[in-house]
């Protein structure tokens, strides 16, 4: 079986099962968990994006 | 009218003691369950926490790290060997060894054994390193969870 995924999609994948590891291990409450983890989601994808902008300015 | 004395010596005494205790007995004491949830979580991602019954956290911890691993492995991720080399690949390794039941699995049905030279081999080697990464973190919460540290 082979995954095709795109850059941007294995990025946001990882991201995902990142922050909901980072979440449970690193908060006490299921809220903080909750909170945590879409937070660290949030800054995974928006440094993904800010890469993206960085490189593309660099580019030109 | 006699002032009432304290015995200074005899204070200094049960300061002493008490300091003896607090070396003596840690906050946190090694339970048989603090070493045994780790191995358990390191071998099987999130058993640890299921083992402590935090069901709901060992099972998203499961469903996170063989994703991880499966997603890698079908991007055609390389797992390492053991190797005595390079720095990046014995690092590689370590990385790799964390996945636990999953890494043997995949060594004894020679899954991973490909040298494919393109992005997105490289994506699936990562997914496959940080998996395993992800589960000793997974690992070292449920020692803490064992120890009392954390609920």
């Amino acid at each position: 079986m082979t995954i095709n995924l795109s850059h941007f999609s294995a990025a946001v994948v990882f991201a995902l099962f990142a922050s909901v590891v980072f979440g449970i291990t690193q908060r006490n409450s299921t809220i903080d968990q909750l909170r945590y983890g879409l937070y660290c989601f949030a800054l995974f994808v928006g440094g993904v994006f800010l890469a993206g902008w960085v490189m593309a300015l660099i580019r030109r | 009218m006699a002032k009432p004395t304290t015995d200074k010596t005899t204070d200094k005494k049960t300061d002493k003691s008490k300091n003896a205790v607090a070396v003596s007995e840690p906050e946190h004491p090694l339970t048989t369950m603090a070493v045994v949830a780790p191995l358990v979580g390191w071998l099987i991602p999130g058993g640890g926490h299921i083992l402590l019954k935090r069901y709901g956290r060992g099972i998203l911890l499961l469903v996170s790290v063989v994703a991880m691993f499966l997603i890698g492995l079908g991007m055609q991720g390389r797992i390492y060997k053991p190797n005595g080399g390079d720095i990046l690949d014995i690092l590689g390794f370590v990385g790799d060894v964390g996945s636990g039941a999953l890494y043997f699995l995949a060594r004894l049905m020679d899954w991973g054994n490909v040298m494919a030279a393109n992005a997105e081999a490289d994506y699936g080697k990562t997914f496959l390193i940080v998996a395993g990464l992800l589960n000793f973190i997974a690992a070292a919460d449920a020692h803490h969870i064992a120890l009392g540290k954390k609920q």
